[in-house]
């Protein structure tokens, strides 16, 4: 179990080496974003902006236009709520090249509560013209899809979280922008993860298998653009499709993926998610088990889609 | 007008260490929280909950008459939490559920879960903006509530804050008081290595708000204070309360920044009881219970303890 905030810092302090126009700005809270190391190595390419998101986009949307690759972090809370109209504005509407890197995202914040739990961070960001949306599902995800995103040319937003999550890869394993990985090969219903969800995507395989159904599992970190030729087979070749991420069922992956299947092949779908609501304080496994997305979540969808 | 003899004054120093003792009881078993600025704030909120500034009822929450306390740097709710609780707003059952999956006490304030919260804040910045429209509606309403909006240093590098303070200003909502936690002191160090605020008061006197600075544990500062704030005409007043982060517990206060976010640990916990003179020994041991059962419950395997 490790944490895809930590395998950012470390991918944050490589690039710092690999490419001398990386540059990071944090928002006092660069010990919990995992900034430190980059900072301390170099030093004149990291900005403390203090309490202040919504300047620290517009500065990084600065950057970017005098040849920097600027990583903008805070809580996704923050950098998509707070800084909205400045990603929208200044970065979006002219495709400037900043990394919007973001931790504390979804209900696994935890005890801090919903003021702090982003559940629409992936629906404020893909609803961005030519923004693309990425969602790494554990440690070595992140940490391969950290040296991506800053190869992207193009505004990204990078959604990591805070506590540690299973492990689904091994260290080592690459990523490919806009290219869905498939974990599991099955035959009636297709569940299509993000995030922590993918690990519990794994885990609800094994418990359908028990009940005498076959499922697929996909990895579709890139939420934005969707691999709409991987969902497209997919639909041929499966019953129903299940979605599962810690983010609202508005506007997330779910969304992503019934809007393109409502154009190419109209499927049976189920949307694990939040339902509309918003968190509450509290563990995260206990969130995750409330809120109905962990694999016993997944299950009773997957079984909900078929039936 | 509040005075303050000498009676009241160790009246007052004897509820803000209960206070205290139960910012320490909360937080310790919840293992999460932010006890720096709860036990640094701890006497402003002894002197506006049980000093006599702020009029309200705590059997009818919603009562129109009542003055408002907004807390924008919801973060430290502890504090409000245990000052609400010893009011009488809710049964202080609820603190040792502070955190938990069901809780009326969430990590951040949530004004549609607990008596008494006036805002729901947590995102900094807000709660400002919010308490000035409560000070222009009340107005408006021609009723002579007073509005106190208390806010972290750290907080006001936010700009949302600063045009708060313009409108303030340009309404002059004189029935607003803010109440800055100047402890300099935030998440990733002090606040003047981090993004530094001063001259503060100068600023602040600059955007047309009668700026008082005092020693945020002195009582005597803060009732002269208060009590100019309440009959200040034409302005909104700033109270500035230069405090530390931690105060009453001796290792906290030596580390300033480094408490903003972290629990004491058991052992840590005693300690900090011992210096606000509560018998050693006295945390509850109910919340490690109830979070332990809670997980059972669920049968969800322990984690490792939590990072900020
Ligand atoms: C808009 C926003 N950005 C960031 C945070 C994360 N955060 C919580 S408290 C805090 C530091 C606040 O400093 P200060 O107001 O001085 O409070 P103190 O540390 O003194 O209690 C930060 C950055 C937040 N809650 N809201
Ligand atoms: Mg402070």
């Amino acid at each position: 179990m490790r944490a895809t905030r930590d395998a950012f810092g470390k991918a944050l302090l490589e690039l710092g080496k690999e490419n001398p126009d990386v540059v990071a700005l944090t928002a006092d809270l660069g010990g919990s974003v995992k900034t430190d190391d980059f900072a301390k190595a170099y030093p004149k390419r990291f900005f403390q902006m203090g309490i202040a998101e919504a300047n620290m986009v517009d500065v990084a949307a600065g950057m970017s236009t005098a040849g920097k690759i600027p990583f903008a972090t805070t809580f996704a809370m923050f950098g998509t709520g707070r800084a909205w109209e400045s990603v929208r504005n200044t970065i979006g509407y002219s495709g400037l090249n900043v990394k919007i890197a973001c931790t504390h995202s979804g209900l696994s914040v935890g005890e801090d509560g919903a003021s702090h739990q982003s559940l629409e961070d992936i629906a404020l960001m893909r609803v961005i013209p030519g923004m693309t949306v990425v969602v790494p599902a554990d440690y070595a995800a992140a940490f391969d899809l950290t040296k991506r995103v800053a190869a992207h040319k193009g505004p990204v937003y990078l959604r990591l979280g805070r506590p540690k999550v299973r492990d689904t890869y091994k260290d080592g394993e690459k990523f490919e922008i806009g290219k869905a990985k498939i974990l599991r090969e099955g035959k009636d219903v297709a569940i299509l993860a993000v995030g922590p969800q993918v690990a519990f995507a794994m885990e609800a395989v094994e418990l359908l298998a028990k009940e005498g159904i076959s499922a697929t599992v996909a990895d579709y970190f890139t939420v934005k653009p969707l691999d709409e030729v991987t969902l497209k087979r997919l639909a041929e070749t499966h019953r129903a499709i299940v979605t599962a991420e810690e983010h609202n069922v508005i506007g997330g992956l779910g969304g992503a993926v019934a809007e393109a299947l409502a154009r190419i092949k109209p499927t049976p779908m189920r949307f694990v998610g939040t339902q509309d609501t918003f968190g509450e304080s509290g563990d995260p496994e206990l969130l995750w088990k409330k809120y109905g997305v962990d694999a016993a979540g997944i299950v009773s969808a997957a079984k909900s889609a078929l039936r | 007008m509040p005075a303050l003899t000498p009676e009241l004054e160790a009246e007052l120093r004897e509820t803000a260490r209960n206070l205290r003792i139960e910012v320490i009881n909360m937080l310790a078993p919840a293992g999460s929280g932010h006890p720096g600025g709860s036990l640094g704030m701890a006497d402003i909120f002894t002197c506006l909950y049980f000093g006599g500034f702020v009029r309200h009822d705590p059997k009818n929450p919603g009562w129109l008459e009542r003055d408002r306390v907004v807390l924008s740097n919801g973060h430290i709710c502890p504090i409000l939490y245990a000052a609400l609780g010893e009011r009488g707003y809710f049964p202080k059952e609820w603190f040792k559920t502070l955190r938990q999956v069901g809780s009326h006490l969430q990590g951040h304030p949530a004004m549609h879960k607990t008596p008494g919260v006036e805002l729901s804040t947590g995102s900094l910045g807000h709660g400002i903006c919010g308490a000035l429209g409560m000070a222009l509606a009340e107005r408006m309403s021609g009723r002579d509530t007073h509005v106190w909006a208390l806010c972290g240093d750290g907080e006001l590098q936010e700009g949302l804050p600063w045009e708060a303070f313009m409108a303030a200003s340009h309404h002059k909502a004189d029935n607003l008081t803010i109440i800055v936690d100047r402890n300099d002191a935030q998440i990733d160090g002090t606040t003047e290595s981090v993004m530094s605020l001063e001259p503060f008061p100068d600023k602040l006197r600059a955007f047309g708000f009668e700026t008082i600075v005092i020693d945020g544990h002195d009582y005597g500062q803060i009732f002269d204070a208060m009590n100019k704030a309440q009959q200040t005409k034409g302005k909104p007043t700033a109270i500035v309360a230069n405090t530390i982060m931690g105060k009453g517990v001796k290792f906290m206060e030596a580390d300033g920044y480094k408490w903003h976010g972290k629990t004491p640990s058991k052992e840590q916990a005693a300690q900090a009881l011992k210096d606000l003179g509560a018998s050693p020994g006295s945390i509850p041991e109910g919340p490690w219970a109830a979070a332990t059962s809670a997980k059972k419950k669920w049968n969800v395997p322990s984690r490792p303890s939590r990072s900020a």
